[in-house]
Order: C-alpha cells, then sequence, then structure tokens
C-alpha cells in the first residue's frame, strides 16, 4: 500500500473541511477524487503536506506515519504535487522552474530526467529560457507537471489540471496522466471536477461531498453509478 | 568644475554606502513583505563593532593595513550577521502569519532596543577612532579647487562594486538564489517542493545583515567617528533608496542608493548642507505619491 489515510478530519480557519476521510492508493493505481467545488478536495491533497495539517487520523506513507512531517520534508519521501492553479514561478524561467523540482535530487539524474520531461513536453525545451509567466495556461499546466517529475515521485498528485485549459490541452494532459502511469508505473492520485474524463482514466475513484467519503469504487463502477451520473456527470459538465 | 567633480566622487562614495545597506531592505521585503525597521540598527551594530575590532587591533600592535581591515570585515561580517539572525528569530518568526502590523511594531520594538542596548554598553556620546586610512590621490587642480580621491573612498568603491557583482551572482546563478527568489514568488510552493522556507528566510536576514556589516565597517573607516543613532538616519536614507529604485528589486536598490548618495552630495555642497537630509525625504514622498512601484520594481498588481 502506498499511501492510507485514516480518519482523517482537518480544518480550514472555521471550516471543518475533512470529516473523517479514508483514502487508500496502492502502489501503480491511477486513483480520483470527484466532487463539487468546496466538498475538500484540495484540502485532503494538501493535508498530506500539512497545510493544513490532519487535525485527527493517520496519514500512512509507504508504511511510515507522515501525519506530523513538516511540509518541506514530505516532498524528499517521494511524494510531488502538481497544486491547484499550477502555482510555477513566474518571475523564472522555463529552466529554472524546472531545476526548482531538483531541490534535493541527486545531481546525476539530471540530464536523464531533463531529458524524460522534455521528451513529455517538447514545447518547454523551446520556451527553456523564456520567463514562465508568459506561457499558456496550458503550458503552464506542463511546466507544473514537469517540475513535479523532476524529483522522481513515488506518488504524483494533480490538482484539477485540466482547470481552465482549452479543450486539446484537456486531451493531452489525460493522456499524459495515462502514459505516466502504463509507461512509467507512476502512482497517481488525481482530484478533478471533470468527473468524465477523470472516471475514465482512473482505476478506483472515490466522490468527496461535505469533507466525507461518500461512494467509492472502480472508475467503470462510478462512471455507471446513478447518483453520480445525476450529481457530476449530467449536470454542468 | 572641479568643485562639482569632487562631489560627484563624494556622492558615490555615499551612494555605494547606502546601496549596500538598501539591499538588506529589498530583500527582506521581497520575502516577507516587510519593512524591516531594525535594519539600520543592524549597520550601527556592526560600526561599533567596528571600532571595537579596531581598537583591539591597534591594542596588540597590529598595523598592516590591509590585514587590519580584513580582520575588522571578516569578524564585524560575523557577528552583524548572528544580529541580522537573531532579531529575525525573536522579533518577526514568532509572529509569522500574524496581522501586517504585528511585525512592523516589534521592527520598530527591536529597533529601539538596539539602539538602547548600544547606548548603555557603549555610552551615548560619539566614539572615534584613529584614522585608519590617511591620504589619497589629487586628480586634478583648477582654479586653486584641487579634487581629491582619497583611498578609503577607493577602498569603498571597489568594495561596493566586488560586492555587488558576488551577491548579483549569488542570487540569480545559484541554487541558493533560485530558492530564495521562489521563496519570494510562492512561499508555499517553495516549500511544497522539499525548500526549507524559514531557513531560507533567516539566510535572507544574515545576507543583508552581512552587507550592512561591511557599509558599517566603511563608514568607520570613512567618517572616524561612530555614536548609537547613526543608524536611524542611515537606515531611513537607505530605506528611501529602496523605494526609490523599486522595493523588492535588487539593481533598484543599487541605482537608489547611487541616485540618493548624489543628491545629498551636491545638495549639501550647492544648496544647504544642513536641509541634506530634506531632500532625500523629499523624495521618499516624491516617489510614493508619484511613482510607489520605483524606478525598476514592477507594480504590485500582477496578472498571474
Amino acid at each position: 500500500m502506498m499511501l492510507h489515510m485514516e480518519g482523517v478530519h482537518a480544518h480550514y480557519g472555521h471550516i471543518h473541511a475533512l470529516r473523517g476521510v479514508d483514502v487508500t492508493v496502492q502502489v501503480g493505481e491511477i486513483v480520483t477524487l470527484i466532487g463539487a467545488n468546496g466538498a475538500g478536495k484540495s484540502t485532503l491533497m494538501m493535508s498530506l503536506f500539512g497545510k493544513p495539517g490532519a487535525s485527527s487520523g493517520r496519514i500512512v506513507f509507504d508504511g511510515e506515519d507522515i501525519t506530523r512531517v513538516p511540509s518541506h520534508l514530505i516532498s524528499r519521501r517521494g511524494i510531488a504535487i502538481v497544486p491547484e492553479g499550477r502555482r510555477i514561478f513566474p518571475r523564472m524561467t522555463v529552466m529554472e522552474n524546472l531545476l526548482m523540482g531538483t531541490a534535493f535530487a541527486d545531481p546525476a539524474n539530471f540530464n536523464a530526467d531533463i531529458k524524460r520531461v522534455y521528451a513529455m513536453f517538447p514545447i518547454l525545451e523551446e520556451r527553456a529560457a523564456q520567463r514562465a509567466g508568459t506561457l499558456s495556461g496550458g503550458e503552464q499546466q506542463m511546466l507544473a507537471i514537469g517540475r513535479a517529475l523532476m524529483s522522481r515521485p513515488k506518488l504524483l498528485l494533480l490538482d484539477e489540471p485540466s482547470l481552465g485549459l482549452a479543450p486539446i490541452y484537456i486531451k493531452r494532459i489525460f493522456q499524459i496522466i495515462r502514459e505516466l502511469n502504463t509507461e512509467h508505473g507512476m502512482t497517481v492520485l488525481l482530484v478533478e471536477q471533470n468527473a468524465h474524463h477523470a472516471l475514465r482514466v482512473a482505476h478506483r475513484g472515490y466522490v468527496l461531498q461535505h469533507g466525507e467519503i461518500v461512494l467509492a469504487g472502480s472508475g467503470q463502477e462510478l462512471l455507471a453509478s446513478p447518483e453520480v451520473r445525476a450529481a457530476y456527470l449530467e449536470g454542468g459538465h | 568644475m572641479a568643485y562639482a567633480l569632487q562631489q560627484l566622487i563624494n556622492g558615490l562614495t555615499l551612494g555605494a554606502v547606502y546601496g549596500l545597506i538598501a539591499i538588506g531592505y529589498t530583500m527582506v521585503y521581497g520575502i516577507i513583505g516587510m519593512i524591516n525597521f531594525a535594519h539600520g540598527d543592524i549597520f550601527m551594530v556592526s560600526a561599533f563593532i567596528a571600532v571595537t575590532a579596531f581598537t583591539l587591533l591597534a591594542a596588540f600592535d597590529i598595523t598592516s593595513l590591509p590585514l587590519a581591515i580584513t580582520a575588522v570585515l571578516i569578524t564585524a561580517i560575523f557577528f552583524t550577521s548572528a544580529y541580522g539572525w537573531a532579531v529575525e528569530r525573536m522579533a518577526y518568526r514568532p509572529l509569522r502569519g500574524s496581522t501586517r502590523l504585528a511585525p512592523l511594531i516589534s521592527a520598530i520594538g527591536m529597533s529601539i532596543f538596539l539602539q538602547n542596548m548600544v547606548q548603555l554598553t557603549q555610552g551615548a556620546r560619539v566614539k572615534p577612532i584613529p584614522p585608519v586610512l590617511e591620504g589619497g590621490i589629487e586628480i586634478w587642480q583648477s582654479g586653486g579647487f584641487t579634487v581629491q580621491i582619497s583611498w578609503t573612498q577607493i577602498m569603498i568603491v571597489l568594495v561596493t562594486i566586488v560586492l555587488m557583482v558576488a551577491f548579483t551572482y549569488l542570487i540569480t546563478q545559484t541554487a541558493f538564489g533560485r530558492q530564495q527568489r521562489a521563496c519570494e514568488q510562492d512561499s508555499t510552493m517553495t516549500a511544497l517542493l522539499g525548500i526549507n522556507v524559514d531557513r531560507t528566510i533567516s539566510a535572507t536576514f544574515m545576507l543583508g545583515a552581512a552587507l550592512a556589516a561591511v557599509a558599517g565597517v566603511m563608514v568607520t573607516v570613512y567618517y572616524g567617528v561612530v555614536d548609537f543613532f547613526i543608524g536611524f538616519v542611515a537606515g531611513i536614507k537607505a530605506f528611501t533608496a529602496a523605494v526609490l529604485g523599486g522595493i523588492g528589486s535588487l539593481p533598484g536598490a543599487m541605482l537608489g542608493g547611487l541616485i540618493i548618495g548624489l543628491i545629498e552630495a551636491f545638495w549639501a555642497a550647492y544648496l544647504s548642507p544642513e536641509y541634506k537630509d530634506v531632500a532625500t525625504f523629499a523624495i521618499l514622498i516624491l516617489v510614493l505619491m508619484f511613482r510607489p512601484s520605483g524606478l525598476l520594481g514592477r507594480p504590485e498588481v500582477e496578472k498571474v
């Protein structure tokens, strides 16, 4: 088992954002969390980094309890995040942004890692010397994914990677998630509002509502489930 | 003409010192969005460390000038950085995440504390040191006026140039500099990437203090006297320089320092030496009114 969250509660200011969440991710899986805006999806992801920290419950990663580990030590254990809104460094070059992903990586791996990222996203190689803030939304998303991959994570967290992107980029991003999983064996935890795409790419999924898991199952099961269809597939998306 | 040239030389020297101090303001503002009002007093503490170190060296009869100045610089940088670290640790870190006003008040408290500490331990009187570096080069004579560059001025300008080059390299080309800039742009994301943000902030305070330390030693050698209040005036002028150049911008701090130094020198020479501080503060007001982002700064509102 790669990640196991057990009865996790978390507060965001005065809001009780997670109310006893149990989530499991196995090695080699793509697991998705779907739910409406404000259901606690991003909070769940950020709680792995202790931002906000779990007020009760336990988070176990790779056999070790990481519930109280300081934020900046989490990524060293092998978790990388592509956060909501991408959060690239706009006044740094594309190359500098990628280098930020290697803060504790072995410099000997750098050439191989950057080659892998450039092979996946050729546009980043073309724009290596350009300021990241001048990239388009889709390119910034690729940069954020590239930056996360530079640390050779065991678990990749993706928070709304398709948000605000043109349809052509959305397709490409989900294609890349699948490739990462099948060709590189990457374990992925994916948060999405775009439930249709997410459930199709994921092995398993959880539905989050008001900070609680209300439904869990395989991607196919959830896609077929009447509740999911009514709430997340036939409504807005 | 000769007189004006002399003022240019004096202004450049002064500007170099202001620029060194201004970098500390601008870097700390960049990383935690706060003006460190104790920074001027850090500079003052360094001047006193320099006086003590020069006196000790004289007592041990160390007369080799390059050796003495190097030893004093290293001592001042070491202890002043420690002060910078301690100020951050005691006055700012406990208030991280509180309201914007709280660290501002503790900064002013820290400033008052440092002034009083030095006043109590070193005395309130002006402290002189024997001349360290005398003489200079006469470069031009015209109409009974001799233009002179003193060795001290040459040293100040050279040391400043070397430091600025080294510093620019550190910030733009090294992993530490990259992490420092990353913290400025998005400290949460920087932490998620495995970087210890608290440690980066501490290092920023220490770097700013180290540059102020060099300024403190230079001023001590230049003027030959120090007192516990020099940090206030120099600090506020360097702050003006940082705002003029664009707070948060490193080249801006250097440029702003240079401009403030030149304006002060020319104002004192041609208009009125008594009111030279008025010139600086008038600039501060004008910049805040008409161009709050400074000469090289970026506007606060940014499209992301």
